[in-house]
């Protein structure tokens, strides 16, 4: 999140939009519902169900799954044409009027640069997504933003193509329903209205996931909804530690701290290094770089052999996760450990992850009960004795049974004591990883391939892990050897170290760490400061120069999140700029982490184009509306032929998938929780009434739901929470599915995901849970 | 963090003389009789009870929880009315966490969730089911498998000579559902062995 669950307090539209609040994030609903009792805010819902959220919502707009770009492009268009963009915001905080090269073109649904590739995908060579520069290398604008090749002018050709009428067709959202979203969102485009974006994986799953949070970000860029009180891109995570995993470098193409994984193509330390960005904040790296090779490799880490960088691996390619269960199909992985992680229910394609795992020789499971992905030999229908997988799996502890943070969406890192010992044999995570690399240490000191990064690296935790020791080196020490204060005083040199330089200053003392801090904020705009800590820097609400016009002005007086009184900046919330200048100095350069300064409405990092481009999902019922481009034509596809054709006759309706509020992801806790199981007993499709009547089903038959991948059998529920869309004006049914069961535990059921395709983002790989087809009929 | 038992709420409770709020926090046993109090109200199942605050482990909002323990037992759990996000609500997951614990058995008495992993179990090649083993166990033969799948894959530089230290025959998921400073750890337990398969359930 840009902002912060109790910010949601200060907007004025609220547009929940690829999320459900109400069910799977539901205690935050309260801040909605303050903003609409105090400020009189509306809440906007869009979504392909009329969800508990939607139920109580101001305005409900139905969606098809998988079209949001299509969506929130025609919301774009919307601002443009009708001048309900902040003028002054885009001018001077994006990238709008920097001059493109005039080569930069799209056609039929191809940016510049693209050829034709492999399965009929494409590649890019995106040598005309560039800006224009002057003889010094500075971009060249147009602050009147009427040059053609300005990047405002250019946005303006590609999105008028999103016409209301269009946009309905793809969407399946009628056309006065739309246009009252739009009036209504885009109302907030001007100073001293806020509106914010909601979203989840409703937005994230899908081929062109990536894409999809890029148009929610332009929409609020061009409405000056980014860096204020009440605004910006709010991903509510659905995992309590989501967001502290992906910060500690928990992902294949990350060290910590969103540090890039080393390549083959880098060669070395200086490699590396070459491709540290040349402005913003990122030319910071190397000393967040090196500090990190300190804590890992300590005294072992020195200028003369480029602080064991060497040590790390380097990437050779896509190692995400449906690549690395491809690997794993095709005998590459041999052993695999498996920490509170359930693929065998919650990957895409979910049975192919049971599959796949007899073909390890090794599996190390860590869970609080017994998982599917642990016990995948005893699934239905298999022969233990044909299966020659060793499996290990360790007791873990429960939250409360040990120490250590958590982060939440709005990155508040918040510290969690110890209230009970573990039950029987189960130990932390942390001391299962502690005793694991230490047996691991042991077995190398004997000898073994390379082991100097075994050897090597600091690991000295006690006997049993400590989670303080940890959260001191993940905090860092500067070269006084005291616990670092923030990241502005690491170096480059080897004499700080620090673990994950974005959690610099998260236990920077040991009398008061500020992650352990409780005290509420009693007036303010709900910052709550002093409240644990939120990285970076305990800031509440990041690019929050924003949040004043350029000469330092409040856009919003009454919600001030910092303000130049003549003299000095004053502060609700921690700079996200050089505070210690007059505001002239920073009113063009209030997004420090880009090498712009400014935000990118046109960006040249994503994999599929500049701006985003509406394409179907992998399934579809439609040929695309847009060009003669399909599907995502740039996102790699693993399994080719494991989709269903456009339109297909056999799997004719539109799939998506969802949560419950009484179950939780593959539901391996909460399905060995009987209160909660005496709630929501089983496993169950929604239908709508037309699609019921249709098949001949009521509440309560059983159905089985098939896909081109797999097939289940479960029961249905028939409600008027779904409806049929029409789509290029015809009726097209959606089938919506819970994805928290399979064959352990206390309630057992069919898995949902057994039928989604291991189809990925072509940025990110995050599979296309959202968007699919099946069909569905009653049992016997 | 251990803070005093949330005495107010006991003693404005008793003042209102078993109220409806006070039942919420009562076990379901027999009534008893405090001497010289109120005869009609149950004890308090947090009476005695010490408070350690923690974080909800179900979502991303970070709602706090207040956790009772008596005898180093978690004896409730409930909202932390004193967190800014939640202000001691809860939702029906949040509520319940106390079930992932401890379950009611036939006698109405809170018993371990019998349904947790409480021993280090292991599956033999071909096996039809676990084994009870011990850590030491465990430990050490996790790490002859992990020590001779990576000296067997190891690859220090790749085709082009560039020095690689890598292993992509070992495969790492970490946890959304672990805590910061464990996946840490998981993140160096990784690199230092060449592991680039490394992800969890971010992606998906």
């Amino acid at each position: 999140m840009t902002n912060h669950w109790i910010d949601y307090k200060n907007s004025d539209v609220i547009m929940n939009f690829g999320g459900n609040t109400a069910e799977n994030h539901p205690i935050s609903m309260k801040w909605i519902q303050k903003a609409r009792e105090e400020r009189g805010a509306k809440l906007i819902v869009v979504d392909p169900r009329v969800t508990r959220t939607a139920a109580v919502a101001d305005l409900y707009a139905p969606i098809r799954p998988g079209t949001n770009i299509a969506f929130l492009s025609g919301l774009i268009n919307y601002a443009l044409e009708n001048e309900l963009y902040h003028k002054e915001y885009v001018l001077n905080y994006t990238n709008a009027s920097s001059l493109i090269d005039p080569g930069f073109g799209f056609n039929d649904g191809l940016f510049t640069g693209s050829k034709a590739a492999e399965n009929g995908q494409y590649t890019y060579d995106k040598a005309t997504w560039a800006y224009q520069t002057d003889a010094e290398g500075k971009t060249l604008k147009d602050e009147t933003l009427q040059d053609p090749n300005c990047v405002f002018q250019l946005m303006k050709k590609h999105y008028s193509r999103y016409d209301v009428k269009t946009v309905s067709e793809i969407t399946g959202c009628p056309e006065d329903k739309f246009r009252e979203v739009a009036e209504l969102f885009c109302s907030t485009g001007k100073a001293g209205k806020a509106g914010s974006i909601l979203y989840a994986m409703g937005v994230t799953q899908f081929t062109h996931g990536s894409q999809n949070v890029r148009s929610v970000a332009i929409l609020q860029l061009l409405l000056g909804n980014i860096g204020i009180a009440g605004g910006g891109v709010n991903a509510q995570r659905g995992q309590s530690n989501v967001q502290g995993a992906c910060d500690v470098g928990q992902l294949y193409h990350i060290l910590t701290g969103y540090m890039p994984m080393p390549k083959d193509a880098e060669k070395d330390f200086a490699g590396y290094n070459a491709t540290t960005p040349k402005s913003g904040y990122w030319t910071n790296r190397p000393k967040f770089l090196v500090s990190m090779l300190k804590a890992w490799y300590g005294n072992k880490a020195t200028s003369d052999n480029d602080f064991c960088f060497d040590y790390l691996p380097k990437l050779d390619k896509d190692r995400s996760h449906v690549a690395m269960y491809k690997y794993m199909a095709q005998g590459e992985i041999k052993g695999m450990f498996c920490f509170a992680d359930n693929p065998a229910v919650g990957g895409p394609t979910a049975y192919r992850k049971r599959e796949y795992a007899k073909k390890l020789d090794w599996l190390v499971v860590a869970d609080i009960f017994e998982n599917e992905t642990a016990a995948f030999w005893k699934a239905p229908g298999e022969n233990p004795e044909e299966i020659d997988t060793e499996v290990f799996l360790l007791p873990a502890a429960l939250h409360f049974e040990k120490d250590g943070t958590i982060t939440n969406s709005g990155r508040w890192i918040q510290w969690r004591y110890k209230a009970q010992e573990p039950l029987g044999d189960a130990k932390p995570d942390l001391w299962i990883v502690d005793r694991l690399f230490k047996a691991v240490r042991k077995a190398y000191e004997a000898g073994g391939k390379f082991p100097d990064p075994i050897l090597d690296m600091v690991w000295d935790y006690g006997d049993d892990a400590d989670a303080v020791k940890v959260a001191m080196e993940i905090n860092g020490y500067d070269a006084a050897g005291a616990l670092v204060e923030n990241f502005t005083k690491l170096a480059d040199d080897g004499s700080t170290s620090c673990g994950s330089w974005i959690y610099a200053g998260y236990y920077n003392n040991e009398s008061d760490p500020p992650c352990k801090r409780r005290e509420k904020e009693t007036e303010g705009i709900g910052s709550n400061s002093k409240w644990a800590f939120a990285w970076p820097v305990n800031r509440r609400i990041v690019y929050n120069r924003c949040s004043c016009d350029p000469e330092g002005k409040p856009w919003n007086p009454e919600l001030p999140v910092l303000w130049w009184d003549g003299s000095e900046w004053k502060r609700n919330d921690v700079p996200d700029f050089n505070a210690t200048v007059p505001p002239a100095d920073t009113a063009q350069k209030p997004f420090i982490m880009t090498p712009e300064l400014q935000a990118r409405l046109f960006s040249s990092s994503m994999a599929e184009g500049p701006f985003p481009e509406h394409y179907e999902p992998w399934e579809s019922p439609v040929a695309n509306k847009m060009s003669k481009i399909q599907f995502n034509p740039v996102s790699k596809v693993w399994y080719p032929g494991d989709n269903a054709e456009v339109g297909s006759s056999e799997f004719p309706y539109i799939a998506t998938s969802y949560r419950l509020t009484e179950h939780y992801q593959s539901g391996i806790m909460t399905r060995n929780m009987p209160w909660l199981n005496e709630v929501m007993p089983e496993m169950f499709v929604e239908i709508s009434p037309s699609l019921a009547g249709k098949i001949g089903v009521k509440s309560g038959d059983k159905v089985i739901v098939e896909s081109k991948r797999a097939q289940m059998e479960c029961k249905v529920a028939v409600t008027p929470r779904l409806k049929p869309l029409k789509v290029n004006g015809e009726e097209k049914e959606i089938v919506g599915m819970f994805f928290h069961w399979g064959f352990m535990g206390l309630s057992k059921g069919a898995s949902a995901n057994d039928l989604i395709p291991s189809i990925g983002d072509a940025n990110t790989t995050i599979p296309e849970y959202k968007a699919f087809l099946c069909n569905i009929r009653r049992v016997g | 963090m251990k803070i005093s038992r949330r005495s107010f709420l006991w003693i404005s409770g008793a003042a209102i003389t078993g109220s409806l709020a006070l039942k919420l926090g009562c076990a379901p046993k027999q009534p008893t009789t405090e001497p010289g109090g109120p005869v009609d109200v149950e004890d308090l199942r947090i009476q005695y009870a010490e408070t350690t605050t923690a974080i909800c482990p179900i979502c991303g909002v970070g709602c706090g929880i207040l956790v009772y323990t008596e005898n180093g037992k978690i004896v409730a759990t409930e909202g932390d009315p004193d967190h800014p996000i939640n202000e001691g609500a809860l939702c029906s997951k949040g509520s319940a966490l106390f079930n992932m614990y401890y379950t009611y058995n036939e006698k109405g008495e809170a018993v371990p969730n019998p349904q947790r992993m409480t021993k280090v179990l292991y599956r033999a090649p071909k096996s039809k089911d676990w084994e009870v083993k011990d850590w030491d166990w465990a430990l050490t033969t996790i790490a002859e498998r992990v020590k001779k799948t990576r000296d067997e894959y190891f690859q220090e530089k790749n085709k082009d000579g560039v020095t690689v230290n890598r292993c992509t025959a070992l495969a790492w998921l970490g946890s959304a559902m672990c805590n910061n400073e464990e996946n840490y750890l998981f993140q160096k337990f990784c690199r230092s062995l060449g592991i680039t398969n490394v992800d969890h359930c971010a992606r998906l």
